[in-house]
């Protein structure tokens, strides 16, 4: 009757956090973004882990891709070797970061330009960030038709629906628009997008990248591959807090019983 | 109840502190011998609750202000830091996150049984008071914590609620400007909401003392509602309650930890990750969930004053309460008619967060959510200013029985022994 009581408790004690946070959905205006489409990944559930090829893979895509608009400010080259992230080998961070140059140090003389007024580089190391794409905020705009190209590191999290919200947008360019909706002049349709136009063209392609691995890099597969990518920027500690949380839950369940046990028998005589 | 001490000092060492500073002696008549009633039941362990949950959130809190950076510029980055660099950082400030809604979870429970059982009634209306002072302080510390992480949803929410101020007449906007620092939620506001931030905690846990210190003048009231009459009724909190207390305490941090590992976003809202930009203002600017029935009141009002004053009102009304209940029984358990205007509170109160959580626009079977919230305001304030009053008088409540013991132990063994 007790722990009949007590579930019930919980039960609703959840319930009502459920139905209280149930946060408000897209404005019902005509063009409100369509419902991201199914899509399964490999980190949903309790127990869901980032697979790691498709991490390789989409940081891949991003990086020959997305890298081009879109920057990762919160993701350093080390992360790349991180466990529970793509795993690349520390050898493989370290020439993924040797590939890039980045602004250097003052020099000596304490100059960050050359004789001839060209700001001075260096290869990036594994502590340095990626590189973003752009310098400032109107340097982005400027290259994009006035749009703006996202921070993309915690994008999974910063919508709803998140993961399934980007690869719905990645794959949902190629709808044709609904009968009376004009596509503004520069701009691209896409009903998966609050509005249905975005500033940004269709971003993947049919083989848009080469997979060292021989996966074959359809539009779904590049897309679901990137957003794993993007899932793991925005939640880079996800696989360790599951797998701690599995087993604090295990402690925490034994710890109940025991006290249930123990409860049982002080209060044996008192009621 | 509280009644004469019971400490006996044995050692020399104990002797000499208690005739110095009688600590230990404060530790043994409250927490260890303190008469309890017998029958208090699971809606009695909330007490409990909040305070491990306010121990955590101070504990959990200290470690973030050491990596945190209090500045418009740095806040958010700060605050990914931790989550990215800083050894166990995602787990201090999902706890962290995630304990403000369950500290919440457990007030509102704790709240609403004191309403049912008549927890507030004389002798008790100033461990009520105090409580409802408690809510307040909490209600504020949450609001500046939410505002720390400097994401779109922290700093417009900033703005909607010192806007509020700006309400008042005529001096309204010279004090918003004074609550910022500023001419807009910024930099300085930033700082100061930080600053309280860490201060209030330190203010809740010592009015927690005063509370406390209040329950244990008249004693723990119960199910029943009924005072106790002899030692037969209660047990001491040590080992009774403090085993209970402990068995659903584990409890409630299955739970906790069920969000903190399983879904330590899910009672977040996705536009907090986003860096706060005063220039995009986000679709929906919604409080969390904990504040989403004041919040929905707030809008239900088409006047801005108004909408303050209703809001506001709505919490100040709690202290007058144990005025506001004429019945001469405490719990609800004795009164039919009580008990079911107390469930439609219940229900009403969920559906104005609800009403709170959707668009000003939204509706629900075709009825505009603003008018259910509407309604829904009137009678929560119609519960504590009309129904309280008037079923107290009009109702004939259930017989009580004669003694705890006897409710609990049945006839025979109530009957004193030796």
């Amino acid at each position: 009757m007790r722990l009949i009581n007590l579930s019930r408790n919980l039960a609703l004690g959840l319930g009502l956090g459920f139905l209280m946070s149930a946060s408000a959905l897209a404005a019902d205006s005509a063009t409100a973004r369509h419902h991201p489409k199914d899509a399964e990944f490999s980190f949903e559930g309790p127990f869901g882990t980032y697979d790691r090829a498709a991490l390789q893979r989409g940081f891949q895509v991003y990086k020959e891709v997305c890298a081009a608009c879109h920057g990762l400010q919160f993701i350093a080259f080390r992360n790349l070797a991180d466990k529970g992230g793509p795993e690349f080998t520390e050898a493989q961070a370290r020439a993924l970061a040797a590939a890039v140059r980045v602004p250097a140090e003052p020099n000596e003389q304490g100059e960050t330009v050359d004789e001839k007024g060209v700001p001075l580089t260096r290869p990036a190391v594994l502590s340095d960030k990626l590189p973003m794409p752009y310098p400032n905020e109107n340097a982005a705009r400027a290259n994009n038709g006035g749009s703006l190209p996202p921070e993309l590191s915690l994008m999974v999290k910063a919508r709803e629906d998140g993961a399934r919200y980007i690869y719905s947008l990645l794959t949902g360019y190629d709808e044709k628009p609904a009968a009376g909706f004009q596509t503004p002049i520069g701009m691209h349709y896409n009903p998966y997008f609050e509005g249905w136009a975005i500033g940004m063209p269709k971003p993947i392609n049919e083989n848009g990248v080469t997979y060292s691995d021989g996966t074959k890099a359809t539009v779904e597969q590049q897309a679901h591959d990137v957003v794993t990518f993007l899932a793991w920027t925005a939640e880079p500690k996800m696989e360790d807090r599951k797998r701690m949380g599995f087993g604090v839950l295990i402690f925490l369940v034994t710890l109940a019983g025991l006290l249930f046990a123990a409860y049982r028998k002080v209060w044996k005589d008192a009621h | 109840m509280s009644g004469p001490s019971t400490y006996n000092p044995e050692s020399g060492i104990a002797k000499w502190i208690d005739s110095r500073l009688p600590l230990p002696r404060l530790m043994h008549d409250t927490i260890s011998t303190f008469p309890t009633p017998r029958n208090l039941n699971i809606w009695y362990i909330f007490g409990g609750i909040l305070t491990f949950c306010l121990a955590v959130q101070i504990v959990t809190g200290i470690v973030l202000a050491m990596h945190y950076v209090a500045s418009t510029n740095l806040a958010f980055n700060s605050v990914e830091a931790i989550m990215r660099d800083v050894n166990y950082g995602w787990l201090i400030r999902y706890v962290h996150a995630n304990g403000a809604s369950m500290f919440f979870l457990a007030v509102y429970i704790h709240m609403f049984r004191g309403l049912y059982y008549g927890s507030y009634k004389a002798p008790r209306e100033l461990i009520w008071i105090i409580g409802v002072l408690i809510y307040l302080l909490m209600t504020a510390t949450a609001f500046f914590g939410y505002v720390l992480p400097w994401g779109q949803m922290s700093f417009w929410g900033a703005t909607v609620i010192t806007n509020m101020f700006s309400a008042v007449p005529v001096v309204g906007q010279a004090i918003a400007t004074w609550l910022w620092g500023d001419f807009a939620v910024g930099e300085a506001t930033l700082n100061r909401f930080f600053s309280l931030h860490y201060l209030l905690p330190f203010i809740i846990a010592g009015v927690v003392g005063l509370h406390i210190w209040a329950l244990h003048v008249p004693g723990n009231n119960n199910p029943l509602g009924i005072d106790v009459k002899s030692p037969q009724d209660t047990l001491p909190f040590h080992p009774y309650y403090t085993v209970k207390d402990a068995f659903y305490l584990v409890c409630f941090v299955i739970l906790f930890a069920g969000f903190v590992f399983y879904a330590p976003n899910f009672l977040g809202h996705p536009d907090n990750y986003q860096p706060a930009n005063p220039l995009v203002t986000p679709p929906e600017i919604v409080p969390e969930w904990y504040l989403l029935p004041f919040y929905a009141m707030l809008r239900a009002v088409p006047d801005k004053l108004l909408g303050v004053i209703v809001m506001v009102g709505a919490i100040i009304t709690l202290v007058f309460i144990p005025w506001l209940d004429t019945s001469r029984v405490r719990s609800c358990r004795f009164r039919p008619l009580m008990k079911q205007f107390f469930w439609a509170f219940a229900v009403v109160c969920v559906i104005l967060g609800y009403c709170g959580a959707q668009s000003v626009e939204a509706t629900a079977f075709g009825i505009p959510l603003v008018w259910v919230a509407r309604i829904a305001t009137l009678y929560y304030f119609a519960y504590f200013w009309l129904i309280m009053p008037i079923v107290g008088l009009i109702e004939t409540p259930k017989k009580l029985p004669a003694s705890i013991a006897q409710s609990v132990l049945g006839d025979s063994a109530a009957k004193p022994a030796e």
